[in-house]
């Protein structure tokens, strides 16, 4: 299949014969993807096999690894703090990955339109996703301060009693960490939508005008179905950043106050540089990876198909 | 008369549209102005006044705080260190592979783009502890070289899949001509294919420059020295060693802020299409 259909679009000098197949394979063409691969492979496949070979050990990074089968994976299971890491995750997962999409979608379509205005209603949407994370983690830590705007703003509104330390009570750190998170990353989804519903046919639109078709029955069976490709890619971005989360909440809470906040990818970091058990801190690492990996093999075939398309 | 009433209806919704959208505009510039406005008052103001009251001072002073006693100036100095060759070897990598693997019907192409991207995608955290110890072995741990090479290594395949999809889309009569005037390979790629993927250059070089410059995760996990940390993991050491001075934290974190602001300022058109790349593909 490959060879027949892409032989033409691959744009070899002329039809792939088997002597033209080996006059390509230069020693040049060959050193330009395996110089890369290698780079690759030396920082990042082999690093992620000894990644996985380490969840089945012990070790403190000193003395040698001792090998512990699964021990690590059934210590998991009764470590109340991964349970809550793991819930955590999945909260942060719904909350963080569903608003940002909704957000995303929803500022994309009332920005669509070239009106006057638009251009800097995008920029100010767009301006925090250029801040890194621990700067924009910075920023709201003062927002959220005792003194903070947030509850200086309750107080002039004269609700007092609603005013609270947000990121050292254990009931609001998590959700006073994800509004920053959300602040940087509904820009940044917003751009992904804009560029799917500028792609879509606008006669789709005057059609269904014309057939007395509402608005709403023009969201639904136009737009939501010609975002489709689209809503993969950011269901498949969602996925990932959610789960690759660290920086906002490292930032502002190290995942506390008692674990109130705890990711799993903040609890695999503290596991392994701080409490210094790598072997553990790798075997929850896996299972982050266990987690993605339905999402990057649905994001990878998606590219095999469209690699070639 | 209906005229007027429909032309009513439309400055009402202009007025709408311009309410809500300005609405949130403004309450997303507001953590920003809110830094910047911070980051000029003086500490017995914040004291006296709160972090979120109204200022009641203005001096500069707070910057050279964060710039000198808190090490930001040696920090930026590393974080240029490690971006700029960072970004140039991960495109030019990024660029040869994927010049030879959409130009050339090499075997396992397509196996090796998707593995290549596959990398690219897998959780950093199963890396952590591997690519520590890596770099303790290779006797580079704590020094800017272990960060590079891992930004290197780790950004690789997003950028050949990126790439690749660009030089795909060269018509193949462009090479086959080349090709009739003898040139080579890697005449083809530097003379043909690589000026003619300039634009996605210029958008992978600044989406590239904002992500290597702004990552904490590696920087924290390969350098340990303070006066090595990246500009990122310098204002966490700010955060504790400014506590509670608000005023420094957020100078420092302005004066973090504004190498990727210049560059999403300059390259404003390029880094909405770079992020765009990966959506409509």
């Amino acid at each position: 299949m490959t060879a027949t259909l892409t032989a033409p679009a691959a744009a070899p000098p002329s039809p792939a014969g088997p002597r033209r197949r080996r006059r390509t394979l230069s020693p040049t063409l060959l050193a330009f993807v395996l110089v890369p691969l290698l780079v690759e492979t030396f920082w990042v496949f082999w690093p992620a096999i000894q990644g996985v070979y380490l969840s089945f050990t012990s070790w403190d990074g000193v003395s040698p690894a001792v090998i512990v089968g699964f021990g690590n994976y059934a210590e998991l299971f009764s470590d109340p703090t991964f349970g809550k890491a793991f819930l955590d995750t999945v909260l942060w997962l719904v909350l963080f990955g569903g608003l940002s999409a909704l957000g995303g979608l929803g500022m994309a379509m009332l920005l669509l339109k070239d009106r006057r205005g638009v251009g800097f209603y995008r920029a100010a949407l767009f301006t925090p996703v250029v801040f890194s994370l621990v700067a924009t983690a910075l920023i709201w830590q003062a927002i959220y301060q005792p003194d903070g705007l947030v509850n200086t703003v309750l107080g002039t509104l004269g609700l007092d009693s609603w005013q609270h330390s947000w990121l050292a009570d254990a009931n609001t750190a998590l959700y006073a960490v994800i509004v920053p998170a959300l602040w940087r990353q509904i820009g940044y989804v917003m751009v992904l939508y804009l560029a799917g519903l500028k792609g879509i046919d606008p006669t789709l639109y005057e059609a269904a005008t014309v057939d007395g078709a509402s608005r709403w029955q023009q969201f639904t069976k136009i737009t939501l179905p010609q975002l489709s490709s689209v809503n993969s890619v950011v269901l498949s971005v969602i996925i990932i950043d959610s789960l690759r989360s660290f920086d906002v909440v490292w930032a502002l809470t190290r995942g506390g106050p008692y674990h109130s906040s705890e990711l799993l990818s903040t609890y695999m970091y503290s596991t392994a540089f701080q409490s210094l058990r790598l072997g553990y801190a790798s075997a929850i690492a896996v299972v982050i990876f266990v987690l993605a990996f339905g999402v990057i093999l649905t994001y990878l075939v998606r590219a095999f198909r469209d690699a070639d398309a | 008369m209906s005229r007027a009433k429909a032309s009513r209806g439309k400055i009402l919704r202009t007025g709408g549209f311009h309410l809500v959208a300005g609405g949130i505009s403004v309450l997303w510039l507001l953590p920003i102005l809110l830094v910047i406005v911070t980051s000029l008052r003086t500490f017995d103001d914040l004291a006296a006044n709160g972090v979120g009251g109204l200022p009641h001072s203005f001096t500069l002073g707070n910057f050279g705080q964060a710039w000198v006693d808190g090490g930001e100036f040696q920090a930026m100095v590393n974080s240029l260190i490690v971006t700029i060759p960072a970004v140039i070897i991960t495109l030019a990598l990024g660029a040869i592979s994927a010049f030879a693997l959409s130009r050339y019907d090499l075997p396992l192409r397509r196996t090796v783009l998707l593995v290549m991207l596959a990398g690219n995608l897998l959780p950093p955290q199963i890396l952590l502890v591997p690519v520590s110890k890596m770099a303790e072995m290779l006797g580079i741990y704590d020094t800017l070289a272990a960060l590079i090479g891992v930004q290197i290594g780790f950004g690789l395949g997003f950028y050949t899949f990126v790439l690749y999809g660009f030089m795909r889309a060269i018509p193949g009569e462009i090479q086959q001509a080349a090709v009739i005037d003898g040139a080579s390979p890697p005449q083809i790629f530097w003379r043909i294919v690589l000026p003619l993927t300039r634009p996605a250059l210029a958008s992978l070089s600044a989406l590239a420059f904002t992500w290597v410059f702004n990552d904490l995760l590696w920087s924290i996990t390969v350098i340990r020295t303070d006066t090595k940390m990246p500009i990122t993991s310098a204002l966490l050491g700010l955060q504790g060693q400014f506590v509670s001075q608000w005023n420094v934290i957020a100078a420092g974190s302005v004066i973090a802020a504004i190498p990727t602001v210049a560059v999403f300022l300059r390259f404003q058109r390029h880094f909405v299409a770079g992020l765009a790349l990966g959506a409509v593909k």
